[in-house]
């Protein structure tokens, strides 16, 4: 069911061609979430994470992946769902998006998804915790309700304080 | 067969820009006074490359107008005509039409023929007084009427064979051209005993039939036409049998229709042979060559380098991990494997530097842009100025060059525009009317300065204040001029009073200060009213690897540059002071130096420490000393610099992280930063602001 | 395989050269200047040489000379490239020693033929 430690998906460069419909889900507090596996790049254990100075405290701080400095959010403290525990079940999601690699930290990771057009209903106004507009839809299939999220529209929003938009002009 | 032979363009193009480099310095340090042949010849001779390579390629346009330059030069190297400023300024502005031609080659378009056009006009004017057409390529004399073929009579000179010529050969070849009867005359050979086997008393009697044309026969024998004696007449009596002399055939220069003399008129050129061997003066030209050792040297693409680097970076870290696993070994008991590990340590230092020192790169660079921008830019302003330009050999890494090289010509632009003053201004002020603009760069510690100055009118105080109060940002008459000239960093910020195409628009200065702070770099200024103004760069030598302390604070490992690290002790109480409202300090010796508790610095978890229970470390960077309060020392290594920006952001008083032996994430301290920030705080003090 | 000798400071041209030969069979050596041409000529013994006129450090003609100095060279094909078409550079060569010459720009089925009448 659950794809675990395994690297799922590429570049991400091409994820936009075509229209996702194989998702990613996993749960937050009691909701569970849905993105586009083509955005995924692995799923990991949570790991030792170096602090950085100055960071908002959902930026739980920078892990080294394979040589690589990566920035890691913890979902749950930056919409308040559920209870922020780091034990040997915690999962972090390795995602490519924007030519970046970030991680999330979720509760638990379920299993990866394909729906058609007709299992998918759009998103309603109401307010979940995560801000609605970067909600796509919402995923129905059996008795399970999934939030599909842009992933990469959301972790390129400016609160979630993760790039600095003066730094990116200068690369 | 064809042969496809634009594999070869890109070098042919790469040496082309080389060449015109090489040529527009040599022409901006030209004066009629210094115009000797050697320095005009090393000009000639890479024009005369370019076109040489523009032809065999095909870039028609590029060919003919280097032609121009080639013929203008040729009569300058010889002597034939002055060199004066009329000359080296239409050379100078025919090298920017060549490159342009260049750039429409190598993109498969057609340069703008106008430009082309009005330029050739003007080289042709200086060459001849008047227009021409472009040197005329001779007319070969109207072939003669072919016939039924030739009756020639071939007879060498006895060292025919000294020049390398073979009769054989000249006879096969005539050979190719009809059927031949051959008949040899061996009347001049002598006996055996007085025979010279290098020298050739035989002669030809050869008869072509066909329809070949005389030039075709008289092409056979081009190269030995001096070595010789030849007649060639038509077999079926024509005219009276013309007999070609023995001397040059080579066609007369047809005049072209302009009424001024043939671009090429026959002289001979006495070129002195010491103008051929000033291979010193001419190799430096070539600047982007190094200095040319026994081997000689090879292009390589940037990524290959690059590769090597990061493979460079992954083996230190490797090495660091293996020095970590071994730490927690007896080193008796395992006294080879210690050895070993020492062993690779040096080895992996000695590759790391090697390699590091492929991508250094002399700043000169960069610097070499600006003597052509200074006097293009001076003159456009009506301002006299002059570069003096010193440490072009510092060695920088190639990437820092190319980013610094924004932000030195915004920095020499503004002291060019607003800095120096117009030359009555500066004669009224007592001035010399030539103002002075330095560039220079050197090693200063583990850092690379870069200073650009002038001694123009320098900063104005009282309006960078005003313009500041103007915007709202926080400023106080009781500021120190340091901190006034740092204002004009802020966005947007310009006190000029007019814009100019150049400079003006504010946009500058604050992207200058954020593209050297992104290399970890820092700028200062220094300026005197009437005096001058001078902006020092300070950059890391290199971007990727660092000698760092690691130090635990908390339960996180920082790192901090060894190159800043000046000692480390653990004060006594009575050495730490606190100052009301300004903060904690520690007496070394005689100094007073602020002190910095890290974890507080850093916002990080744990009871706060007195100063005489930890570590401090004492740092120095931008010339000021700072003591940084630590839970312990860890150790010195090696790190690699992993950048944080990559995934995530430019992190303030965090230059860089790195990957310990045991796979954790440090950060690494900007101690510049830190310094900076201590100084001008921006709000509050650390940097959670 | 008949061993020729190309000098010319322009690399593009010594690849060009180099390459146009090699593909009609002749084995080719380069050198960037008459220096290293000079050196290259007395280890090893060229059957044809081809050099360009202006090259920095020994130019061609000084290299014509110093070739026709050595006894392997004696009789050897010396032949200049030169974008010159007028007689001067052409006697300067012929007076050092070269047997002829080839104006450049040349095409590579120009230079194949060339180089063929002259060594075969």
């Amino acid at each position: 069911m659950s794809t675990a430690s395994s690297e799922i998906s590429d570049s991400g460069t091409h994820a936009a061609a075509s229209s996702p419909n194989e998702f990613l889900t996993f749960t937050l507090g009691d909701e569970e979430y849905g993105v586009d596996i083509l955005k995924v790049q692995e799923i990991r254990g949570y790991d030792t994470v170096t602090r950085i100075p100055d960071a908002p405290d959902f930026i739980k701080g920078v892990i080294n992946l394979r040589g690589t400095i990566v920035p890691v959010v913890d979902m749950r403290l930056k919409f308040k769902l559920g209870r922020a525990e780091y034990n040997e079940f915690t999962v972090m999601i390795i995602l490519n998006v924007a030519h970046r690699v970030v991680g999330m930290v979720v509760d638990g990771v379920s299993d990866v998804l394909q729906l058609t057009p007709e299992q998918i209903r759009p998103a309603p106004e109401f307010g979940s915790g995560v801000n609605s507009k970067f909600i796509t839809g919402i995923g129905a299939l059996d008795n399970r309700m999934l939030i599909l999220v842009d992933i990469e529209k959301l972790m390129t929003s400016a609160d979630m304080a993760l790039m600095d938009s003066s730094s990116q002009s200068l690369q | 067969m064809a042969i496809d032979i634009t594999r070869f363009h890109q070098t042919f193009f790469e040496e082309s820009y080389e060449g015109l480099d090489a040529m527009e310095a040599a022409l901006l340090r030209l004066t009629p006074a210094s115009a000797d042949a050697e320095a005009i010849n090393g000009i000639f001779r890479a024009a005369h490359s370019i076109k040489g390579g523009a032809a065999t390629f095909g870039f028609k346009a590029v060919a003919d107008f280097t032609h121009l330059l080639e013929t203008l030069l040729d009569e300058m190297r010889s002597g034939e005509r002055e060199t004066t400023p009329v000359e080296i300024d239409v050379l100078l502005r025919s090298v920017d039409v060549l490159r342009n031609l260049l750039n429409a080659a190598r993109d498969g378009q057609n340069a703008d023929a106008a430009v082309v056009g009005r330029l050739a006009d003007e080289l042709a004017s200086v060459l001849h007084g008047g227009s021409t057409s472009p040197a005329a390529a001779s007319a070969p004399p109207a072939s003669a009427p072919a016939s039924e073929g030739w009756r020639i009579r071939f007879e060498p000179k006895a060292q025919l064979f000294a020049s390398g010529n073979d009769p054989v050969r000249i006879l096969r070849e005539l050979a190719s051209l009809g059927p031949t009867t051959v008949r040899c005359d061996t009347a001049a050979l002598p006996d055996l005993t007085d025979l010279n086997p290098e020298a050739c008393y035989l002669a030809w009697d050869i008869e072509l039939r066909g329809s070949c044309p005389r030039d075709a026969v008289m092409e056979v024998f081009a190269w030995v036409e001096d070595e010789c004696h030849l007649m060639v007449a038509p077999l079926a009596p024509v005219a009276p049998a013309q007999p070609a002399a023995a001397t040059a055939t080579a066609p007369v220069p047809t005049p072209p229709p302009a009424p001024a003399p043939a671009a090429e008129p026959p002289k001979v050129v006495p070129l002195a042979a010491p103008a051929r061997e000033a291979a010193a003066g001419d190799t430096r030209e070539r600047r982007s060559e190094p200095p040319r050792g026994e081997g000689g040297s090879i292009r390589i693409a940037t990524e290959k380098i690059d590769s090597l680097v990061n493979l460079v970076g992954e083996l230190v870290i490797t090495q660091a991990m293996l020095q970590q696993l071994a730490s927690g070994l007896d080193p008796v008991q395992h006294e080879k494997l210690f050895a070993g590990l020492s062993q690779l340590d040096r080895n992996t230092r000695s590759l790391q530097e090697a390699v590091m020192s492929t991508r250094m790169l002399p700043v000169d660079f960069v610097f070499s842009r600006f003597p052509r921008m200074v006097r293009d830019l001076a003159a456009k302003l009506g301002k006299q100025v002059r570069l003096v330009t010193s440490g072009e050999q510092t060695e920088i890494d190639k990437s820092v060059i190319e980013r610094i090289a924004d932000p030195l010509t915004h920095l020499v632009r503004n002291a060019i525009d607003h800095g120096i003053e117009k030359p009555e201004q500066r004669v009224a002020a007592g001035k010399d009317a030539t103002g002075t603009m330095r560039l220079s760069a050197s090693h200063q510690g583990g850092h690379i300065v870069v200073e650009v100055a002038d001694d123009g009118r320098g900063l104005d105080r009282g309006r960078i204040l005003a313009k500041a109060a103007e915007r709202g940002l926080p400023v106080a008459e009781s500021m120190s001029d340091a901190e006034v000239w740092q204002l004009i960093f802020a966005p947007g910020f310009s006190t000029a009073a007019e814009v100019t195409d150049v400079s003006g628009r504010g946009v500058g200065m604050d992207v200058v200060k954020k593209n050297i702070e992104a290399l970890n770099g820092a700028v200062d200024i220094a300026s005197e009213a009437g005096k001058g103004m001078r902006v020092t760069i300070r950059l890391p030598l290199t971007l990727a690897i660092l000698d760092g302390m690691s130090v635990a604070v908390a339960d996180e490992i920082f790192i901090l540059p060894l190159s800043s690290v000046v000692e480390s002790l653990q004060p006594r109480p009575e050495q730490v002071k606190r100052i009301a409202q300004e903060g904690t300090v520690v007496r070394v010796r005689n100094e007073y130096l602020p002190l910095i508790d890290l974890r507080e610095w850093f916002v990080l978890p744990g009871p706060k420490m007195a100063a005489h229970q930890s570590i401090v470390v004492i740092v120095e960077a931008e010339g000021k000393k700072v003591a940084l309060q630590i839970d312990d020392l860890v150790g010195q290594q090696q790190v690699v610099i992993k950048s944080l920006e990559t995934n995530y952001r430019r992190v303030r008083g965090i230059s860089g992280a790195t990957i310990l032996g045991d796979g954790r994430v440090a950060l690494i301290v900007d101690i510049g930063a830190v310094v900076r920030l201590l100084a001008h705080p921006a709000n509050g003090v650390g940097i959670a602001a | 395989m008949s061993r020729i000798l190309a000098v010319d400071d322009s690399t593009s041209m010594r690849q060009m050269v180099a390459f146009t030969l090699k593909s009609a069979g002749f084995d080719v050596a380069e050198a960037p200047d008459g220096v290293e041409a000079l050196e290259m000529a007395k280890k090893e013994k060229f059957k044809l040489v081809l050099c360009d006129v202006n090259m920095p450090k020994m130019d061609g003609i000084t290299l014509v000379k110093a070739l026709r100095q050595l006894p392997d060279y004696k009789f050897t094909p010396l032949l200049m490239l030169t974008t010159e078409s007028g007689p001067e550079k052409k006697l300067e060569g012929k007076q050092a020693g070269a047997t002829g010459w080839l104006v450049k720009p040349f095409n590579p089925e120009q230079l194949i033929a060339t180089i063929q009448k002259v060594i075969g």
